[in-house]
């Protein structure tokens, strides 16, 4: 089993948290030399509701798809973190956004609370880039793909237009995770 | 030559890649969760290589003008979820016994009703069997992993045609939804069968030409004319109420299936030359499967996986010569026990046959299947 390495992408539905988890496992699988294999579970509503998507990697094949012993689990709102943490091993990351998670789980965890939305509104001036500043942070927190290779899998999955705004989203996140660690 | 580019893809884009390759050109259907990335994806694909799409006003309308694209020569295909699946239930029927060729794929969802849309399930297994009155040939193809989803869905084609028959493609929502690296094959690196044409004069054309087990399909439009009822028919495709003529029939297309089987079984088998207790399961389930089979052989327990990846008609005889040599084979299925009950019909008391099921919306663990193996150690 310790040759996954599982990541957990956790917010309401809206903010992206399953693009986030495509990325992720495109940087792995596409753009990094490893397996990845990414999976979701979201409720009927389109916005609103606590939504997470996974992310496995490894070196090998990967049979079950979903979380079993989290390395790194992110929580974009209150209700996701209370409801998703529980799987996160021991030793693992949590990442929350501080001005969201007010009440932090307690856990054989090592917890990283830091403003992720507040800096896309503050610095980007858009609060949509937040999944992306948040991949830079788990990129970087991690070290399981590279900043190369989920540069690279950010710019192909978004609009041209937008390509500038992503990667300057990325760059704080990789910036922003480096001080916390 | 490129390099053959790996892509990230969702089961249910690896379902359209596998339609296109297979030569699917005509697809009808109407959407439902989890399986309407299958639709999207043929309504981007289909009109830029000249083929149709249409979306239907409803399930029966999708199948129905699914049957009629495919009478007319073209591949084609539609997919649903659980309570599109059972709308589409009488046009199965139809075409089973009006010997049309079509893929139907049914992303299973949590049921009965409107149940649990965005939750994945298996509980279509005896709906894909039994779901249309009658006694009729049922192919059903399960894959496990997303590379397998397009490769399945070009077999599910290439039975469809050869058997002229409708064959369903059956996986879960984790599935449908899931993603994973996938190599597009290159055009001819898989088997890609096209339905037998006529070869006489049309004025000679019986479309259930006796000489034959299963006769060539002319496409309509071609200048063969012939009819086409879901009454029993004679050769001709008139109306019959010839005692014989039905029996034959009716029996035919059940034989067409059965005496060629063995071609249409296909199973993985995983450790399971030594193996004291053996899994039996499809789809997602398998993966956990194969997961604890992994953990189990580790702590010294000799495990082993028996995956089908044709669960209609059933794999009788692999589940029989399995139950000779295991004291257990375990049933995992996201449903209540409905493989369960096939592999206790094959293996007939000679081991243990115990299900585990789970109907919550909530996949099957490696960890679950771990403990109950365990048990008979």
């Amino acid at each position: 089993m310790s040759e996954r390495y599982e990541i957990r992408f956790s917010g309401s539905g809206g903010q992206g948290m399953i693009l986030a988890g495509i990325i992720m496992a495109e940087a792995a699988a596409i753009y990094g030399d490893k397996n990845a294999v990414q999976s979701q579970s979201y409720g009927p509503e389109s916005r609103g509701g606590a939504s997470k998507a996974e992310v496995i990697i490894s070196h090998g094949p990967i049979d079950y798809p979903k979380a079993t012993a989290i390395d790194c689990m992110l929580a974009m709102t209150q209700e996701a973190c209370t409801k998703y943490h529980g799987d996160i091993k021991s030793g693992g990351i949590l990442l929350v956004d501080s001005e969201e998670v007010k009440t932090v789980p307690k856990g054989d965890f090592k917890v990283l609370s830091f403003p992720i939305i507040g800096t896309a509104r503050e610095e980007l001036g858009k609060t949509i880039v937040a999944n992306i500043i948040s991949l830079g942070m788990i990129a970087e927190l991690t070290g399981v793909v590279t900043h190369e290779a989920v540069e690279k899998a950010v710019l192909s999955r978004v609009p041209p237009a937008f390509l500038d705004l992503n990667k300057k989203a990325l760059q704080i996140g990789f910036e922003k995770a480096k001080m916390l660690k | 030559m490129a390099e053959k580019k790996k892509k990230l893809l969702q089961g249910n884009e690896a379902c359209v890649e596998g339609a296109i390759y297979a030569g699917c050109r005509f697809y009808a259907g109407y959407p439902i969760t989890p399986s309407t990335e299958i639709m999207e994806g043929m309504s981007v694909r289909l009109p830029k290589l000249g083929g149709k799409f249409i979306q239907m006003e409803d399930e029966i309308g999708g199948i129905a003008a699914a049957l009629g694209g495919s009478l007319a020569g073209l591949k084609s295909m539609t997919a649903t979820s659980g309570p599109g699946f059972s709308l589409k239930q009488e046009c199965i029927g139809y075409a089973c016994l009006t010997e049309i060729p079509l893929v139907i794929v049914d992303v299973m969802r949590g049921g009965p009703s409107t149940g649990y849309p965005t939750g994945p399930s298996q509980s279509d297994i005896m709906q894909a069997k039994w779901g249309t009155h009658g006694d009729h040939p049922v192919i059903a193809v399960t894959p496990s992993t997303v590379p397998e989803i397009l490769t399945e869905t070009v077999r599910a084609f290439n039975l469809a045609e050869q058997f002229r028959t409708p064959v369903m493609v059956l996986y879960d929502e984790i599935l449908g939804h899931m993603r994973e690296p996938v190599t597009i094959p290159s055009p001819g690196e898989l088997l890609v069968e096209d339905r037998a044409k006529p070869e006489c004069k049309p004025e000679d054309y019986h479309p259930y030409d006796d000489k034959f087990l299963i006769a060539p399909l002319a496409p309509f439009g071609s200048g063969y004319r012939f009819h086409v009822t879901g009454l029993n028919h004679k050769q001709d495709g008139f109306p019959t109420n010839d005692s014989k003529i039905i029996r034959e029939n009716n029996e035919r297309i059940m034989r067409k299936v059965h005496i060629n089987r063995e071609s249409i079984w296909k199973n993985e088998e995983v450790m399971l030359d030594d193996a004291e207790v053996a899994i039996f399961t499809i789809g997602s389930t398998a993966r956990s499967a194969r997961f604890a089979v992994n953990e189990l052989r580790k702590s010294g327990i000799k495990a082993g996986l028996l995956r089908p990846l044709t669960i209609w008609p059933f794999p009788d005889r692999a589940v029989a010569e399995l139950s000779n040599r295991v004291k257990a084979i375990i049933v995992p299925e996201m449903n209540l026990g409905q493989m369960t009950l096939e592999v206790e019909r094959c293996a007939k008391g000679r081991c243990a046959v115990e299900g585990l099921f789970r109907v919550d919306g909530e996949p099957i663990t490696p960890s679950q299947i771990f403990h109950e193996v365990r048990k008979y150690l």
